[in-house]
């Protein structure tokens, strides 16, 4: 069986500086893996790097995606294909309705995948359902994408396209920073409820809080740009208890 | 309808006959004779500044200053002794004092005592005798030459300071550069000043600008600043000149890679002022933080210009400024930011308010963007209006009588262009200025 | 949205930089020979069969015109204008009279099909030409100099509305022109002003009377055709008390190499409790991508509330033109009156823009709005200029100002110039400008949801301007989103 995400000695830098240093993970279909670590370990750019983010640099390693060559794909084709990033902080476009917005994204995809377009009460209607689902109210749809959103409503925005779009892969950023406890579980919620056999996530965080709400089956820690250390989802409450300081000296 | 003016006015005519007679006595070599004739005659080309000329669009020269004074001698026993209180506004702050008495430079009266390691002092004129070109220092990128006022400075600027901090000094004290016009009869007053503030270096430059009430003076200052990479320089100019003056002020600076720059302009007296800036921030990565505020009433034209050039990538710059307008003054603050090609990463904003008191009150404002460089984030705002009554009856509510409360708030509304202004004492000294002008109001 | 979509498909289809509207009617036309003089000014008023008057209020304009200067204060360069080169009068040859549109020239009418303008009524009223058709539009032609079709003046007439061709308004209401023409833009208020109030040719003019609320929207589209003529339209509209009409204006050229003047005056006159809104579509010939060829488009629009309660609003969206020199403005005279002007400028290529708004506050509790949307892209410079001033006795004047500028690319310029006068302390005015480009993490947010590059700048420009397309009637709207998104072909490296 083909890994849904194989990550072969990855590294990368940013504006010169070497972030990550020889990476490797295979995430499979079905599997919730959680990547834990400091600040400044490369999580995030780990996440950036997977999506094709203009400014950084692959200077080693590969990285297969349901058995094709991610690197080859442009970040648009790497969404059409199924990887989905929910960011750590989503963007805000003032003057373009959610809505508008989904439509956008899920029919470009749609046409790069020569598929049908989704018509507008179709489209409507599925959004609405699962707006309701993680409890959105119409009136947010209607509102310029994230502009004005609190930190809660754009993380269920996030989750919300997550859900639209279907993807293969999702990798969720840090979707906890700024959250409190209540909407930390309408999110979680809401991604839960998208774990299915054909789907992978990867769920980077700094604490493993959020890891209460959707359990993972794997859990690895990043230090310095590698992955330093796997196990089974108690690792991240022995983390919690002990900190990263072991990583940290480990790794430099 | 736009026939170019011709007819030379009164003080057009003036200050021509002043400077064919002064010519001959004005201090400099062959180099700055020459550059005073360029000056004036550029000048001469463009007449006094009118308002078809569109930086001078609200402030009109050829209106407003109706004659040439005569230029000021040297000061005589008499305007020495009126000029021995000379910036009294800062008294509450240790300064060293500089002097300059009806335009000539008088040691005598300045702190020149025990110089820090790395700051030279000298005067002007004898800069200039020495043939010395400052006049053209570090001036082609900024502001054409053909500026009026800055092209009449050029021409008849007889004396000034200049002053220099050596590369890495540190100079703690601030430097006070007390300007005092005396005497009853009205004269012209031209001067020049430089201070170059070498690489790494900081100081802290304090202008006064002062002088007798009742009477229709004229002033003419200028002031170049070259500060180099690195640098530090916080620099503030309060204008209070007598109600009868008329002033023009012109500031150039040159501001080297990761320099900061913070200036404050604060004007409070003349009857005509005109005080403008002209920034460069030509290094990479400067920083620059330029406010002021004006105080205007009776029938006072106030007008603050400012043109923030970014020629270089990563600066920031940051403005502010307010202007009070009370009885039938007029308040003009004309603001641009300008950002080259080269200078992307910029970030820019400007602020300009005006809080007029009187229905017979004017304000101007023509904040302005010019952006050739598309990485930036510039933005400006300006505002007029009057103060809020509703503001105002809350705090009558609160049992603080009405003009006690018009205060309160007009220190505020100033406040907020004071709040760059590191310096505990010379903030203090603004306020208490602000607190005068506000008790004297009825 | 549909419109989105629709733009990003208009954007897909068109390859390389093209202007759809540039193709070239062959009609025979009548022209006298090139220049300017006295003599041209009564050859134009002759062969409008004018009234001794009117021919008087043009030659003193014209004469006025000799003592002035082109000014020269904004910011766009342009090679001397030779004033004495340019044809100003040009109309197709046929029959001098039109009594219907069987005898307008079929070249025309297929000109006017190929830009998308619906001059047969039965077609239109057939839903033919546009499916919404529920909506009426009456559309007045101008081709050149003159006008060559006006839809619907049966209905309008009905409902007492007056709109015609002004040649034909001078002579059948000549106490109506006579009272309002040159009172809001007086024949001495600019150069290209008094220019167009010597030579100008036709344009539209509308009266709604007292009370009546215009049935349907008035549109004129404005079409340039023939080589080396100026076009100087003058569109004239009077709300009488309590009235109301939405005015649409379109324009578009044949692509040449050479430059072309446009100059025109376009008056509002605005009475108690009445409102005009005006839009525009400025689509004229910008130029090929190396900045030859292109319309200069000088143009001087006003209007006047002169009503207790009166309103103008103004939109437009500029997308053409090599130069645009324009400052649709109002005077707020009347007590309550309310002026708006809404603006999307775009410039791409060596377009040059120069544009903005007047809003000048004399009556009491006046009030205006000023929203202003530029985008630069290629080596184009694109300048908002907007006065908003309080006379002493304007109590309580308001204005609300926020320009926005968007720069596409390194080698174009986005100028805000405002002028903010207030000679009263009761008058509040708000300004704030920003000038940014499309954030880089905004279009990756939008490019890793699926959208490519183009798509996602397309995105982004439409959120942009939308407070602005908003205001436009829908028809227009639709066509306004696909221009600019065309408008920007090729921006996007």
């Amino acid at each position: 069986m083909t890994a849904l995400l194989e990550i072969r000695n990855l590294q990368a830098e940013v504006a010169g500086r070497q972030i990550l240093n020889g990476l490797n993970l295979t995430v499979n279909k079905g599997e919730i893996h959680a990547i834990m670590g400091p600040n400044g370990a490369g999580k995030s750019t780990l996440s950036y790097v997977l999506a094709g983010k203009p400014g950084y640099e692959i200077t080693g390693g590969e990285v297969a995606f349901n058995g094709e060559d991610l690197f080859a794909m442009a970040a648009d084709e790497r969404a059409a294909k199924g990887l989905f990033l929910a960011f750590q902080y989503p963007l805000e476009i003032p003057g373009v309705a959610t809505l508008t917005f989904l439509r956008a994204a899920l029919n470009a995809q749609r046409r790069t995948r020569g598929e049908e377009e989704l018509s507008s009460p179709d489209l409507l209607k599925r959004v609405r359902e699962l707006a309701k689902k993680l409890s959105i109210d119409a009136d947010m749809l209607r509102r310029p994408l994230n502009v004005g959103f609190s930190g809660g409503e754009k993380k269920r925005n996030e989750t919300l396209q997550m859900a639209l779009l279907e993807p293969l892969l999702c990798v969720l950023d840090e979707t906890d920073s700024g959250l409190d406890i209540d909407a930390l579980k309408v999110v979680a919620n809401g991604v839960n409820q998208l774990r299915a056999p054909e789907r992978g996530m990867i769920v980077i965080t700094h604490y493993q809080r959020l890891l209460d709400y959707i359990v993972p089956d794997v859990v690895h820690v990043l230090a310095a740009g590698r992955i330093v250390e796997t196990g089974g989802k108690d690792l991240a409450l022995q983390l919690e208890a002990t900190g990263y300081a072991q990583y940290q000296s480990e790794a430099a | 309808m736009n026939a170019p003016v011709s007819i030379k006015t009164e003080a057009e005519t003036g200050l021509a006959e002043t400077f064919a007679a002064a010519r001959p006595h004005l201090p400099g070599g062959p180099t700055v004779a020459a550059a005073r004739a360029a000056a004036f005659a550029a000048f001469s080309a463009s007449g006094l500044p009118h308002r078809r000329m569109e930086a001078w669009k609200y402030t009109d020269l050829r209106r407003l200053m109706r004659d040439a004074k005569p230029l000021a001698g040297a000061p005589d026993a008499l305007a020495l002794d009126q000029a021995g209180t000379a910036g009294a506004l800062l008294a509450g702050l240790d300064v060293r004092r500089l002097v300059v008495v009806n335009g000539t430079f008088v040691p005598e009266l300045s702190d020149l005592a025990d110089l820090e390691p790395g700051l030279a002092i000298r005067a002007m004129a004898d800069a200039l005798a020495a043939d010395n070109a400052v006049l053209n220092h570090g001036l082609g990128d900024l502001v054409p030459e053909s500026e009026p006022a800055l092209a009449l400075n050029t021409a008849l600027a007889g004396d000034g300071v200049v002053v220099t901090v050596a590369p890495g000094a540190r100079i703690e004290r601030p430097l006070h550069l007390a300007f005092i016009a005396t005497g009853a009869t009205a004269t012209a007053m031209v001067t020049r000043s430089l201070v170059v503030i070498g690489a790494g270096a900081t100081a802290s430059l304090i202008e006064t600008h002062e002088g007798p009430g009742g009477c229709d003076y004229q002033v003419n200052t200028a002031l170049q600043l070259v500060l180099g990479d690195g640098g530090q320089l916080d620099h503030a100019k309060i204008i209070q000149e007598g109600g009868g003056a008329l002033h023009l002020g012109t500031l150039l600076a040159h501001v080297g890679a990761n320099a900061m720059f913070n200036a404050f302009a604060f004007t409070l007296g003349g009857l005509v002022v005109r005080n403008q800036m002209f920034v460069n921030l030509a290094g990479e990565g400067t920083q620059a933080n330029i406010s002021g505020a004006s105080l205007l009433a009776g029938k006072q034209h106030g007008d603050t210009t400012l043109s923030i050039v970014h020629a270089a990538p990563g600066g920031q710059s940051r403005e502010v400024f307010k202007a009070v307008v009370d009885e039938s003054a007029r308040a003009v603050f004309q603001g641009k930011i300008s950002v080259q090609q080269a200078a992307q990463k910029t970030d820019a904003r400007m602020m300009a308010r005006a809080l007029l008191l009187s229905p017979d009150a004017e304000a101007d404002a023509k904040p302005e963007l010019e952006i050739f460089a598309d990485d930036v984030q510039c933005g400006h705002g300006a505002t007029t209006g009057t103060l809020d009554e509703q503001l105002k009856f809350y705090l009558q509510a609160r049992g603080i009588p009405p003009k006690e409360a018009e205060a309160l708030l007009i220190l505020a509304f100033v406040g907020e262009a004071m709040d760059g202004i590191a310096r505990e004492g010379l903030r203090a000294a603004l306020e208490t200025a602000t607190e005068a002008w506000l008790a004297a109001r009825d | 949205m549909a419109a989105v979509q629709e733009t990003v498909e208009q954007v897909r289809r068109i390859d390389v930089e093209q202007y759809k509207y540039g193709f070239v009617t062959e009609v025979e036309s009548e022209k006298p020979p090139k220049g300017l003089s006295e003599d041209i000014v009564r050859y134009i008023s002759a062969r409008k069969n004018e009234p001794e008057w009117m021919l008087e209020w043009r030659l003193e304009a014209y004469r006025r015109w000799l003592t002035m200067r082109e000014p020269e204060w904004a910011r766009v360069n342009y090679p001397q204008i030779d004033y004495q080169d340019l044809y100003y009068y040009s109309a197709p040859k046929k029959k001098p009279e039109l009594s219907s549109l069987d005898e307008v020239d079929p070249e025309i009418l297929k000109t006017y099909e190929k830009l998308g303008i619906p001059l047969r009524e039965q077609e239109l009223l057939a839903g033919v030409v546009r499916p919404e058709g529920e909506r009426k539009i009456a559309v007045d032609a101008v081709f050149d100099s003159v006008s060559v079709a006006t839809t619907f003046q049966k209905e309008l007439k009905d409902a007492g509305v007056i709109f015609m061709p002004i040649s034909e308004a001078i002579r059948e209401h000549p106490e109506l022109v006579k009272k309002y023409l040159g009172s809001v833009v007086p024949t001495s208020d600019n150069y290209f002003a008094t220019l167009n109030s010597a030579v100008f040719s036709d344009g539209s003019f509308v009266y709604v009377p007292e009370g009546v609320r215009c049935p349907m929207e008035l549109s004129t589209y404005f079409r340039i055709n023939e080589r080396n003529t100026g076009q100087f339209e003058r569109t004239l509209i009077i709300a009488d008390k309590g009235a109301y009409v939405s005015y649409l204006e379109g324009c578009t050229a044949p692509q040449r190499d050479e430059n072309q003047l446009h100059a025109a005056v376009v008056e509002l006159v605005v009475m108690d409790d009445a409102e005009i809104k005006y839009s525009t579509v400025q689509n004229w010939y910008p130029g090929n991508a190396d900045g030859v060829g292109g319309i200069f488009n000088f143009v001087t629009k006003r209007g006047d509330c002169r009503g207790r309660n009166s309103k103008i609003s103004w939109t437009q969206v500029e997308t053409g033109s090599a130069i645009t020199w324009k400052y649709p403005s109002c005077i707020l005279r009347g007590d309550n009156s309310s002026g708006e002007f809404y603006s999307i400028a775009i410039s791409n290529g060596h377009q040059q823009v120069d544009s903005g708004t007047k809003m000048i506050h004399l009556g009491k509790n006046t009030s205006s709005r000023i929203i202003s949307k530029g985008i630069a892209a290629g080596v184009s410079q694109n300048t908002y200029r907007g006065l908003v001033s309080a006379h002493k006795k304007a109590d309580g004047a308001r204005n609300f100002t926020a320009c926005d500028s968007l720069l596409i690319g390194d080698q174009c310029g986005a100028h805000t110039v405002p002028y903010i006068e207030a000679k009263t302390p009761s008058a509040v005015f708000e300004h704030e400008a920003t000038t940014s480009k499309i954030s880089e993490d905004v279009l990756f947010y939008c490019v890793q949801r699926g959208l490519s590059q183009e798509e996602a700048v397309g995105l982004v420009v439409n959120g942009f301007v939308k407070e602005v397309l908003q205001q436009l009637p829908m028809e227009f709207a639709v066509e306004a989103q696909k221009l600019i998104s065309i408008s920007l072909e090729g921006s996007v490296g």
